[in-house]
């Protein structure tokens, strides 16, 4: 697209610590949503005079909603260990995006109106006043923050910087100034059923050629059932995995190990995404709603069990969030969480994430795989920042670093590990999480990916790795778009159930 | 939202040059867009430009990828029914930017 010009970092053997360079990203600034988006989400589409004082009192109304932030504003004691931990800033060199200073943008606020000292003595305390001036930074450099959480694994304190990040965010929307990407993605999702815009005929349409695609390469009657009544799993994933590639690879992949296993599974219509743009925008109500749509369609199909796809913030709010959204936590005398908890099957982690349960079919030997069909590649890992950092998988602590590990090395000869201080809970964000998956950033994810694409140049030249597979429909869009500006291959970035597609006996 | 004007008509495009009103697209907004894009149109183009907006009459969304490449796959010949020789008419990626020479609105998700 016709997006300003800019310059492609270099990767270097280590991934550096760059010399700052104030307002290097100043200017990068994700569009603002229309009035038609927002009258939808319910949010105005432009500043009112009065502005300021709702951003106040939104401010306020979130301190007392959410202790966490509070404490979180209180906490810092800018010990500068946060500082070089945020791939935005190793890659973009702004210093407003080292962590601590991101904070401070809403700090500073906070202590101007929130506390006696910064109310009295704003110099003393690094108190400022709310301006349009701090409000552009607000909206650019919560734009610039993609709420991967790698800063908090590194802060003493144990500071959440995607959590002031979505309050930021909330705060915006609040007073006119949402953004484009996620909040048109929000009304997509909630009036069509997925993040597309993918109506059912659409989708009926698309599954019927991947059911004819798969016999043609196989011979094997491989179905993708839909709005099935009475089947055991109900599969929700991201709506990318039945439009782009790589992502249908991997949809593909679900498919073919619920054939070999023998579990009768069903799409819905109705809740055709796992994503969860609600969580983007730290709006709780927004949020639930979308997550509602899940619980509808399981109760409407009557399903025992309800299967995540390949999505990084979707198993973020599936895992740590559905139950007191949407479910028993969310009212236990509310008789559709009854009736939803008693239909489902006990035996089965709810929500179970894909991985885990193809990698328990393959030791338990109820599916068949050979990895010697993948042995053209030789392949590395790729955490999702969701995935590593707020979420587990499985029965073990840290299932959720092992269970695709282990599953992976089930379905390839070639594995190769990144550096450690690049993968598991240290893992980089891809560069596109969060909301920042979209054109207009595109500057910011480029950059952002330099740190990941460090680490991966490494074990490519080391190890001579030719695929890196990941779990997150973000990581997947976000890697082959912006992994070609460093010189790879768009096509060496896949999911970990298009590695399980190719393996995989279907006889 | 910005105008655009060709032979004296005027066209409303989005903040990133999509089309607003899908009704209004012909050929004439079709070239412009290509130049902006940067892409030459040729047969190849015109192919996939007329399938997406054939398969968005029917669906109104964009045709998955998969099921474009099948389509431009039958049509044109395999050797031309795969991502590849579409990434090679529309560099920046089919998805995006044939929709937006198609005067279809822009794709949104995790693509």
């Amino acid at each position: 697209m016709a997006a300003a010009e800019f310059d492609i970092p270099e990767i270097k053997d280590y991934i550096e610590v760059p010399k700052l360079r104030e307002g290097a990203m100043a200017h990068a600034k994700t569009f603002i949503a229309p009035q038609a988006v927002q009258d939808f989400m319910g949010y105005p589409h432009e500043l009112a005079d009065n502005w300021k004082e709702s951003a106040l009192e939104k401010m306020g109304d979130l301190l007392g909603k959410y202790r966490s932030l509070k404490v979180f504003l209180d906490a810092c004691v800018h010990c500068g260990a946060c500082t070089d931990k945020c791939h935005y800033y190793l890659g973009t060199s702004d210093p407003k995006n080292m962590p601590v200073a991101r904070q401070d943008l809403m700090r500073q606020v906070y202590r101007r109106y929130f506390t006696t000292a910064g109310k009295l003595f704003p110099k003393l305390v690094g108190a400022k006043d709310l301006t349009k001036d701090v409000l552009d930074d607000w909206y650019n450099y919560y734009h610039q923050c993609s709420e991967c959480r790698r800063c908090s694994v590194f802060c003493p304190y144990g500071i959440d910087t995607a959590e002031i990040t979505m309050a930021g965010r909330e705060i915006l929307n609040h007073i006119g100034m949402g953004q484009k990407y996620s909040n048109e993605i929000l009304g997509k999702v909630q009036k069509i059923g997925n993040n597309l815009g993918l109506p059912g005929p659409a989708l009926l349409d698309t599954l019927e050629g991947l059911e004819e695609d798969i016999e043609a390469d196989t011979g094997v009657a491989v179905k993708m059932p839909i709005d099935v009544k009475g089947a055991e799993v109900l599969l929700v994933t991201p709506s990318a995995d039945f439009f782009s590639e790589p992502h249908v690879e991997s949809l593909i992949g679900y498919a073919k190990v619920f054939h070999a296993a023998g579990i009768s599974w069903t799409l819905s219509t109705h809740a055709s995404e796992a994503g969860n743009f609600g969580l983007f925008n730290g709006n709780y109500e927004t949020m639930r709603k979308v997550a509602m749509r899940i619980r509808d369609a399981a109760l409407e199909l009557g399903v025992k069990r309800i299967v995540v796809g390949e999505c990084g913030h979707a198993w973020r709010v599936a895992y740590s969030f559905w139950n007191t959204l949407t479910g028993i936590g969310y009212g236990a005398d509310d008789p559709f969480s009854i009736e939803l908890q008693k239909q489902l099957d006990p035996n089965y982690p709810q929500p179970q994430h894909i991985c885990e349960l193809t990698n328990d079919l393959i030791k338990s030997g109820q599916i068949k795989v050979d990895p010697s069909l993948n042995d053209d590649l030789i392949v590395t890992y790729h955490d999702s920042c969701n995935v590593a950092r707020a979420s587990r998988m499985g029965t073990e602590p840290g299932g959720q670093f092992t269970i695709p590990r282990e599953l992976i090395k089930s379905v390839v000869n070639n594995f190769h590990n990144m550096a450690d201080d690049t993968i598991y809970e240290s893992t980089f964000c891809c560069g596109g999480g969060g909301g920042l998956l979209t054109d207009d950033l595109m500057e910011v994810r480029v950059k952002g990916a330099l740190p990941r694409a460090t680490a991966l140049n490494n074990v490519v030249k080391e190890h001579q790795v030719n695929f890196m597979a990941t779990i997150c429909a973000i990581c997947k869009a976000q890697f082959t778009k912006v992994l070609p500006k460093y010189g790879f291959d768009m096509s060496m970035v896949g999911g970990v159930h298009q590695l399980v597609s190719k393996a995989i006996k279907l006889d | 939202m910005p105008m655009v004007n060709i032979a004296g008509k005027d066209y409303e495009v989005d903040e990133e040059g999509y089309l607003i009103d899908l009704s209004q697209w012909n050929e004439d907004i079709a070239k412009y867009m290509a130049v902006e894009e940067k892409v030459d149109l040729t047969e190849g183009h015109w192919e996939v430009v007329n399938f997406l907006r054939e398969y968005y009459a029917e669906y109104q969304i964009a045709p998955a990828v998969r099921v474009l490449t099948k389509a431009i796959g039958k049509k044109l010949g395999p050797d031309k029914g795969n991502n590849k020789y579409l990434y090679e008419l529309f560099p920046y990626g089919p998805a995006k930017q044939a929709c937006k020479i198609a005067g279809l609105p822009k794709p949104t998700g995790c693509i």
